[in-house]
């Protein structure tokens, strides 16, 4: 089979027979058509593709995706999927949740998801919001919001989810956003490429419940003074003509300042692969939400043995030390006696 | 059953035959009493007698040492012929300190034996566990055998030449023990002298000391003339062939690794550490070679969703568990009737409810392995009755969950899961083949690749993942990575073989239907309830499942033994029940369950056929006692028999 070359395919073939059921405007539509065109120019097979979700409106993805797919119980994607990419090595495993799939229901089986570094790429719609059970407030929402459960505002500090993945000791975390496909992709392909487990938050619309809340940093008005594009090796800068940029104080608090009043030397320089996590989770911690300047782009990039190889290699190493199972041989492994 | 016979041993020691022996080992947990327990065992399973064990320890590690509650005990009953359970209560008790004493002397019937560590018995020790006058001195203890000896002195005596400082050398008084009781009992010796230089091998003064302390004890058996008799128990005849001794959880471990064996799949497990199901976890992860995947989880509940996505990919998803995380699993459980993937759900049964009794045996989740889920979501259920028979449950279930894409409960008890018995090893090929099959890949006819249906190409039909299988209802175990057969499964209904999502009401009902159908079909595929009525005659049937098989027969070898007949039925498919089980339970007049629960069975019998099946219940978190069973249905056939009250024999027989 891996001497036959992928065949050619395109978005149609990716795509299920099944009607899409998302609200018309929501974001998980530009998401599934980043998708749906993406998977084409990877180079990968349909057959060896798999999504697994958990359940809310965005774990409705697998079903419009003509691959494998599992639509699985709230919050347990992770989990699954860790069962699968572990028995098989072989398949690309994808998981799509949501914030609150992710990070409430499901939060203990994404963080060991990551500590573990199980080679699956999980993709976390955060849309601040329950969407699918008609609009609580989620893990996600900011301070104070007002929602059918929480009618005089929410009382609890949000996660963030990239903070919480780092701390997670993940080797790979980016975040992007559903108004720009190509960042996207390109978050996607990153993330799929990196061996181990992957992590990309992904700021969708809920136009119904929750519209807008990420307008100011992804709307195409406000975008280039509150998105600050992080790319590997370059100082950080943003705003017209790169104005603004990050800088870090001998504290190593980061800070945001104009680049005329102390010239682009003085700026940080992105180290997606630094080996420790500080920086990314200062990066992380530059904007306390949408409504500040906020870094998009991959915080995190590092190599580190995924989990499923490893296993892998203490089964190797146990067949080369005893050889191949043998169930005769296992059976009188204790003492024994024999009457004649 | 005993026979003094003329013969002496040693100096003036007569020989003792006897037919069988149930010896309890008793001390702190920090004492080492399973460790004999196991050891007396070993001994005695390579002599060759029958034997059944119960160990019995605290759910605390290192409860407060010398009270009740670290009480740690082994029980074990060996015999010349082929028994069925530990023992109902101990023929000879070996305390190594008051607590020990105290917490098992109340098993002990009158005339039995005590052999006590003196040492251990100063005032500070007896507060400790609660005694405020010394039992030794007391009288308390007048109806019993009592031999004192100052197993510490001995020990620490003994161990001086290792070199090793008294207070380590004192940590050897279990084989001091063991010592003397294999001496009382006239064990082999080599067997434990060897297993102790394999046990410590690393540690030289612990091997030293243990093997001093173990022939100290024997030797002090032989010339300190406490004792007036040794006890012969001659070996069983036993089927020709090779045995073990096995516990429960390794049994199961074992049977699962031979059916992914014979199954052609290979398996994952997922679980998370808890008493009595860690050892499956432990067991099945040393055994890597055979290709064993194991994963300690996050939690119960990534345990059994990491075996569903292994499942998903075609491997033998399992996990392991007992009550508090049968809880967890439960909605996942669901997940699998919904996807009709196999998945193996062992539980390890244990008291509840919540954490309830960790270390204490029960077989109350029998309903919940029934019922425990939302919405109509049947789940074949079999559970083991003896550890040895773990091994073939583990087979059995295996074969359900693979032929039907189906979860499956596999039940076992903590009981089981410790207790051990000689087991006659099988022959290889003489386990079931239970081989599964993949969907293959689809074929075009025709020119192409089946991925369009241009230029006169005929495309592959295209893959339907809820098409059934007529005789089994089985949907195709279609696996990632197959060109051809990508599809979508879920959780939310799914219509009738396109698999796609459907709320159409009556599909719904269908769908419910062809599930339950599935599940109840597996009926015609399981063997009948074997139904033993040795004269035919018999009024009353005892109907049992898992764990009180043991109990159960015995009594109706006793009840034979005085001439009257009873019957037994023995189940071990619990969902579906054998086809013809509503026949034999309407061919009695009488139907007695007992069952280590309030009634879990005794009402599933009930509803399905119209049985005034009677519940004998016990839920003390131990097994159940013969003598108990026997007077039930004693008790019954006496009321059938217009008779009040018991017979002499039963009487007697009820201790
Ligand atoms: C065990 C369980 N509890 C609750 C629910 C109900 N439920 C479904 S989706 C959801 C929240 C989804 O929110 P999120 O993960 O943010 O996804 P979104 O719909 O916003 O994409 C909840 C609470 C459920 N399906 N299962
Ligand atoms: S409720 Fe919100 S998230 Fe869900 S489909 Fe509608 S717009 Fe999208
Ligand atoms: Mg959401």
């Amino acid at each position: 089979m891996t001497d036959v070359a992928v065949p050619i395919t395109t978005r149609k073939d990716w795509s299920s027979d099944q009607d899409v059921r998302w609200c018309p405007g929501c974001g998980d539509y530009s998401i599934l058509a980043a998708m749906q065109s993406l998977l084409p120019e990877m180079g990968v097979r349909r057959e060896n593709t798999v999504f697994v979700s958990g359940i809310g409106c965005a774990a409705r993805f697998p079903y419009y995706m003509n691959t494998y797919g599992m639509h699985s119980i709230h919050g347990r994607a992770p989990a699954i999927a860790t069962g699968l990419a572990v028995t098989r090595p072989d398949l690309d495993v994808w998981v799509v949740s949501g914030d609150g799939d992710a990070l409430s229901i499901g939060g203990n089986h994404l963080i060991h998801a990551l500590r573990r570094n199980v080679n699956i790429t999980i993709l976390l719609f955060n849309n601040q919001i329950y969407g699918l059970t008609k609009g609580q407030y989620s893990p996600t929402s900011e301070v104070g919001k007002v929602t059918k459960s929480t009618p005089f505002g929410s009382l609890d500090t949000p996660f963030n989810p990239v903070s919480l993945a780092l701390g997670a000791e993940a080797s790979f975390v980016a975040r992007t956003h559903d108004m720009d496909r190509k960042h996207m992709q390109e978050m996607f392909r990153r993330a799929h490429d990196h061996r181990g487990a992957a992590l990309v938050e992904v700021y969708q619309n809920c136009n119904v419940f929750n519209d807008g809340a990420f307008d100011e940093v992804t709307g195409k008005a406000t975008r280039e003074e509150m998105l600050i594009p992080l790319e590997h090796g370059q100082p950080i800068r943003f705003g017209a003509d790169g104005h603004r940029g990050v800088r870090m104080n001998e504290q190593g608090h980061l800070s945001l300042v104009e680049v005329a009043d102390l010239g682009e030397q003085a700026l940080l320089v992105h180290d997606e692969a630094r080996p420790d996590p500080d920086l990314a989770f200062a990066l992380s911690r530059l904007a306390r939400g949408p409504h500040e300047p906020t870094p998009m782009g991959v915080f995190r990039a590092v190599e580190r043995p995924d989990y499923g190889s490893q296993v892998d290699s203490q089964l190797l190493d146990a067949q080369a030390r005893k050889g191949p199972g043998d169930l005769e041989a296992l059976l009188r492994s204790g003492t024994t006696w024999t009457v004649d | 059953m005993t026979s003094t016979t003329e013969s002496t041993h040693g100096t003036n020691q007569k020989i003792q035959h006897v037919d069988r022996v149930v010896i309890r080992f008793a001390g702190d947990s920090g004492d080492g009493m399973q460790v004999t327990g196991d050891q007396f065992t070993n001994e005695s399973a390579i002599f060759g007698n029958d034997l059944s064990t119960l160990p019995n320890f605290p759910a605390e590690i290192r409860a407060p040492a010398g009270t009740m509650a670290g009480v740690s005990a082994f029980q074990v009953h060996i015999s010349d012929h082929d028994i069925l359970t530990p023992g109902d209560a101990p023929n000879i008790l070996v305390a190594m300190n008051p607590a020990a004493l105290r917490a098992n002397v109340g098993d002990l019937p009158v005339g039995g034996t005590i052999v006590l560590n003196s040492d251990a018995f100063d005032e500070r020790a007896l507060g400790k566990a609660g005694y405020t006058a010394d039992p030794l001195t007391d009288g308390s203890l007048s109806s019993f055998k009592v031999y004192e000896v100052p197993m510490t002195t001995l020990t620490i005596e003994a161990c001086k030449p290792t070199g090793a400082r008294p207070r380590d050398a004192e940590r050897s008084k279990n084989f001091f023990a063991l010592g003397l009781v294999s001496w009382l009992y006239q064990r082999p010796t080599d067997v434990t002298e060897q297993w102790i230089g394999v046990r410590y091998g690393t540690n030289q003064i612990v091997v030293d000391a243990n093997r001093l302390a173990f022939r100290a004890g024997y030797n002090f058996g032989e010339t300190a003339e406490l004792f007036d008799s040794v006890y012969e128990i001659a070996p069983a005849e036993h089927e020709p062939g090779t045995y073990t001794n096995i516990t429960g959880n390794t049994a199961l471990a074992w049977g699962l690794i031979a059916a992914a064996q014979l199954g052609g799949v290979s398996i994952f497990l997922g679980s998370y550490p808890i008493t009595p199901a860690s050892d499956i976890l432990h067991e099945l992860s040393k055994h890597k070679n055979f290709g064993v995947r194991t994963l300690q989880a996050e939690d119960e509940i990534a345990g059994i969703g990491a075996a569903l996505g292994a499942a998903f990919g075609g491997a033998l998803g399992i996990t392991t568990t007992s009550g508090p995380g049968i809880d967890l699993k439960a909605e996942t459980v669901g997940l699998a009737v919904s996807l009709e993937l196999p998945l193996l759900i062992v539980d390890i049964q244990r008291g509840g409810p919540s954490t309830g009794l960790p270390t204490k045996t029960e077989q109350s989740d029998l309903l919940h392995a029934m019922f425990g889920r939302h919405g109509e979501a049947p789940v074949p259920i079999v559970a083991a009755k003896t550890p040895a028979h773990c091994f073939e449950a583990a087979i059995e279930a295996v074969r359900i969950a693979l032929k039907y894409r189906t979860p499956v409960y596999l039940l076992s008890d903590g009981y089981l899961a410790n207790g051990s018995e000689p087991w006659r090893l099988p022959a290889i090929e003489d386990l079931p083949d239970i081989s599964t099959t993949f969907a293959p890949a689809p074929i075009a006819t025709g020119p192409g690749d089946g991925e369009g249906g241009t230029n006169g190409t005929v495309p592959a039909p295209i893959f339907q993942p809820y098409e059934r299988d007529p005789v089994t209802l089985a949907r195709p175990w279609a696996l990632p990575g197959t060109p051809g057969l990508e599809h979508r499964i879920g959780g939310l209904e799914k219509e009738d073989v396109t698999g796609d999502v459907s709320y159409d009401p009556i599909n719904h009902e269908k769908m419910v239907h062809l599930r339950a159908d599935k599940i109840a079909g597996i009926a015609r595929d399981i063997p009948l309830v074997e139904l033993d009525d040795e004269g035919g005659d018999a009024r009353v049937l005892l109907l049992g499942w898992g764990s009180t098989y043991g109990a159960i027969a015995a009594a109706v070898r006793r009840i034979r033994a005085v001439g009257k007949s009873v019957a037994q039925a023995h189940l071990v498919h619990l969902n579906p029940f054998p086809s013809n089980l509503g026949e034999v339970l309407g061919s009695y007049e009488r139907v007695i369950v007992p069952e280590g629960n309030l009634g879990q069975l005794t009402k599933l019998v009930r509803a399905d056929f119209l049985v005034d099946a009677r519940l004998l219940s016990r839920v003390q978190g131990t097994p159940f006692r013969v003598a108990e069973i026997e007077r039930v249905v004693l008790d019954a056939l006496a009321e059938l028999e217009g008779l009040a009250g018991l017979d002499d024999h039963a009487k007697e027989e009820s201790r």
